[in-house]
């Protein structure tokens, strides 16, 4: 029997007091094996990036480690001194990180940074380092790698920058890479390229691999061997199959019966429905100024978009970042004036109203934002967040007050909410109290921007269906924005798939999924993670 | 680079001209200079005299733009008062004040940015507080006290350092350092902040996570980033130096710009006093000038 590369036994990891547990890892016992991928996965706050800086020595100051073992080729690494440590990290466990962009240096060429590998563990010439750092270019497929070296972080897209992480991380050939997050601030066919080339090289080069997620379809994609984490404790592991299509734990079992479903439910039409939304011709273009003397930039962010959303009708916009999606929701709502087109809530012009009129129509449109930390004024309480609008549009404050109870009810939240301040919620609380807040204005259409984005698998069902049963009860129309396939699979009765500032294909959502027609929306369905496993199943809205 | 660079000098072009005109205008707005330069007695006669004589009967613009030909000369006139050639008296006293502000910014820049970066790295210890207690005091003494005391102790007590003058690189000791640290705890702070900031942040993790040494991260990866806004604000301050000069100048008895530009307002010699306006401005324009093409040199997120 082989010996694993890494052996994490009965570590616990200690958090400063008042924290809300006292461990950040309790008792976690994980084997790595050579040439192996194991993913540690738990939803935010199980504790699984701190176990992995646990491995490269780079555990925040705050945290301390109060128990347990790390070997590492058979060496103790938690009895290491900073020396030492300095020695393995980079050398012998290379790590890459989640978000590319803030991980490399902004003033420093990427060839620099490749070579400086080599630098901080003095080898190598320094003409030696920069032809490796060419090299390395070369073999994580950066484009035309001689010039790419040249050029620093915001020169590059967020996959090549992720690609020169990768490049850094390979460059000592390090028996262990510890990966954490690394495609989840990627759009989806980027992320789809990146988890390749991270199977590619680790076969190639038979390394280890500790790679961090919070994403299912991604453990699906990658994963040799699984270990769930829950709270900082252990809860199940074993190899990815075996845990993906038979999960023992409960808590397994629950989380991976959130993962929405890639094949889309059949819907009930609802073209009988009067238009509640329909918007035509719609066009934005951005131009910025290049200063004094400088030329300004001219981006067509969203051009030609139109649409017919119904009433009961939840209509997604599907595409990347970049796409124009964003935008569209925003002119929508005339939060961004457009600069041409028309939108129309049922039979008014809404492009057409002036500042006064649009105040009073705006109530018939409203929004719900994708951060629920960021987008609740933190120094009102719940009440006067949700009271506000209906206020300010006349409703007298008692019954404002008392509708905001029933709201609070019908989104799953006590009514005592009311007095509590926003901090007092957690996120998937939040963003049921910004649900409360735009039904508050009864609106004839929800405009929801990456309303689930930001929230933990198990939490993100729970508003989805929260979102569907309100629609279904109060006949609203909904403008989905999500970049998340899946997501929109689960809750869209049709889809409009945004690439370039354009819709490139509109459908059903079930038909759409089956036999996508554009290119773009084929390339997007392959590349959604865990196309290919058990997560594809169907399977409804989890209870 | 080359490209921001060159719209960099256009815009500084620009507003060098705007600024001229400014000066150029803000001694004609302040009354009749022909009444001003006669002084109380003249008669009518003497005054339209002196109008004729100093052109003063022509067009501003026609005034502006042979006052502007010869300023480009670096032709100012004669002062009213010292019956010498503007220039020269500039050309006198410029260097003083130069020498000075520069001395007060390597005194401000070598005491605040280390600082600085100490407080940071060694944040909530003694060392971060001691650093804010005399950044604070620093900003809480009015420099002609701190001058004072500093003459008093170093000076009359000691006797280690001259009291005033400019004659050797000692005069200039004790009023860079009082200058200097009136511009250092601005400089300090934001350097301890950028410094936190940027500790915090992902890259310096990866600079950790490749194993580099300490000192490395903290120069090469940390600091690097952080100066980037202290030069800005670097250049603000040499040019409140230069401006400010003039009570330290006064306090040390350097006869530097400070000090001409001082008894020329109370002597009413318009010459001088336009001509010391506008090399400061331009001095101060220049400075943000090399600010902006140092700092875009070192982050080349402001070249494109």
């Amino acid at each position: 029997m082989t010996e694993p590369v890494v052996r994490i036994e009965n570590l616990t990891l200690a958090l400063p007091k008042g924290a809300d547990r006292p461990h950040a890892v309790e008792g976690l016992s994980l084997d790595l094996m050579p040439g192996r991928i194991l993913c540690v996965v738990g939803e935010s706050g199980s504790g699984k990036s701190m176990s992995a800086y646990a491995l490269t020595g780079l555990l925040p100051r705050a945290l301390k480690v109060a128990g347990g073992r790390i070997t590492f080729e058979g060496r103790d690494l938690l009895g290491l001194d900073e020396r030492a440590w300095r020695g393995l990290r980079g050398r012998r466990i290379a790590m890459i990180f989640q978000e590319p962009m803030t991980a490399l240096n902004p003033v420093m060429r990427i060839g620099d940074q490749i070579a400086e590998m080599f630098e901080a563990h003095g080898l190598l010439t320094p003409a030696e380092r920069r032809a490796r750092a060419v090299a390395l270019a070369r073999e994580v497929g950066l484009p035309d790698p001689e010039q790419i070296v040249r050029a620093y972080p915001h020169q590059l897209s967020g996959g090549q920058r992720q690609r020169a992480m990768i490049a850094m991380a390979l460059a000592l050939e390090p028996s262990v890479l510890v990966a954490d997050e690394p495609t989840t601030a990627l759009d989806v066919t980027t992320q789809a390229q990146i988890l390749k080339l991270i199977r590619e090289l680790q076969q190639r080069r038979g390394m280890s691999v500790l790679f961090i997620t919070h994403d299912f379809g991604v453990v699906a994609d990658i994963a040799d061997h699984v270990a769930v984490l829950q709270r900082g404790k252990l809860v199940e592991s074993g190899p990815a199959r075996a845990v993906l299509e038979n999960p023992q734990a409960p808590y397994t079992r629950a989380l991976l019966a959130a993962v929405p479903s890639l094949t889309p439910p059949e819907r009930p039409p609802v073209a009988a429905n009067p238009v509640a939304l329909s918007v035509a011709g719609l066009g934005k273009t951005y131009t910025t100024r290049g200063g004094l003397f400088g030329k300004p930039r001219v981006v067509a962010a969203v051009r030609e978009v139109a649409f017919d959303l119904r009433r009961g009708e939840t209509l997604g916009i599907v595409g990347e970042s970049g796409s124009g999606k964003s935008t569209t929701a925003r002119l929508a709502i005339r939060l961004v004036e457009p600069d041409r087109g028309t939108v129309r809530l049922g039979t008014l012009d809404f492009t057409a109203l002036g500042p006064a009129a649009l105040r009073a129509e705006r109530r018939r449109i409203q929004m719900i934002f994708q951060d629920p930390f960021a987008s609740l004024n933190p120094r009102r309480t719940v009440e006067q967040i949700i009271t506000a609008g209906p206020i300010a549009h006349g409703t007298p404050a008692r019954q404002a007050r008392a509708r905001a109870r029933e709201l609070l009810d019908l989104v799953g939240l006590q009514p005592s909410a009311a007095e509590r301040y926003p901090n007092a919620f957690s996120g998937g609380q939040r963003q049921r109290i910004g649900i409360a807040r735009a039904l508050a204005m009864e609106p004839d259409v929800l405009v929801a921007d990456e309303a689930v984005s930001a929230l933990d698998v198990s939490v993100q069902a729970q508003v989805l269906r929260l979102l569907e049963d309100l629609k279904q009860r109060l006949g609203i129309a909904m403008l989905f924005i999500t970049h998340d396939l899946r997501v929109a699979a689960t809750i869209c009765d049709r889809i409009a798939v945004m690439h370039r500032g354009a819709i490139v294909e509109e459908g059903p959502t079930a038909a759409l999924f089956a036999a996508p027609e554009h290119p773009y929306t084929r390339s997007l369905l392959a590349a959604a993670p865990g196309s290919g496993s058990v997560l594809a199943r169907p399977h409804p809205i989890p209870a | 680079m080359l490209g921001f660079a060159l719209r960099r000098i256009l815009v500084a072009i620009s507003v060098a001209i705007t600024v001229s005109v400014a000066s150029f205008l803000l001694l004609h707005l302040s009354g009749d200079l022909a009444t001003a330069i006669a002084g109380p007695e003249a008669t009518g006669e003497q005054i339209a005299a002196i109008r004729q004589q100093y052109g003063l009967d022509q067009p501003l613009l026609v005034q502006f733009a042979d006052w502007a030909g010869r300023a480009l000369q670096l032709d100012f006139g004669n002062s009213f008062y010292f019956r010498e050639r503007v220039s020269d008296l500039i050309a006198s006293r410029l260097p003083v004040t130069l020498t000075l502000g520069v001395v007060a910014l390597c005194v401000a820049l070598f005491v605040a940015i280390p600082l600085g970066v100490l407080a940071a790295v060694r944040r909530d210890t003694w060392i971060d507080r001691t650093a804010l207690a005399v950044s604070v005091l620093g900003q809480a003494m009015p420099s002609f006290w701190f001058g004072l005391t500093l003459i008093m102790i170093f000076s009359v007590n000691l006797r280690w350092l001259p009291v005033s003058g400019n004659a050797t690189w000692k005069h200039f000791v004790l009023p860079a350092v009082a200058l200097g640290y009136y511009a250092m705890p601005a400089v300090m702070r934001l350097t301890r902040n950028g410094m936190l900031e940027v500790l915090a942040s992902d890259y310096v993790r990866t600079a950790r996570a490749k194993g580099l040494p300490p000192r490395k991260v903290l120069v090469r990866h940390a600091l690097r980033n952080a100066v980037i806004p202290v030069i800005a604000l670097a250049a603000v301050q040499f040019g409140f130096m230069l401006g400010g000069s003039i009570v330290i100048e006064a306090v040390f008895s350097l006869q530097g710009l400070g000090q001409l530009a001082w008894e020329s307002i109370a002597r009413n010699d318009f010459p001088v006093v336009q001509a010391i306006v506008l090399v400061l401005a331009m001095i101060y324009i220049a400075l943000t000038l090399a600010a902006d093409l140092l700092n875009a040199l070192l982050d080349p997120r402001l070249r494109s």
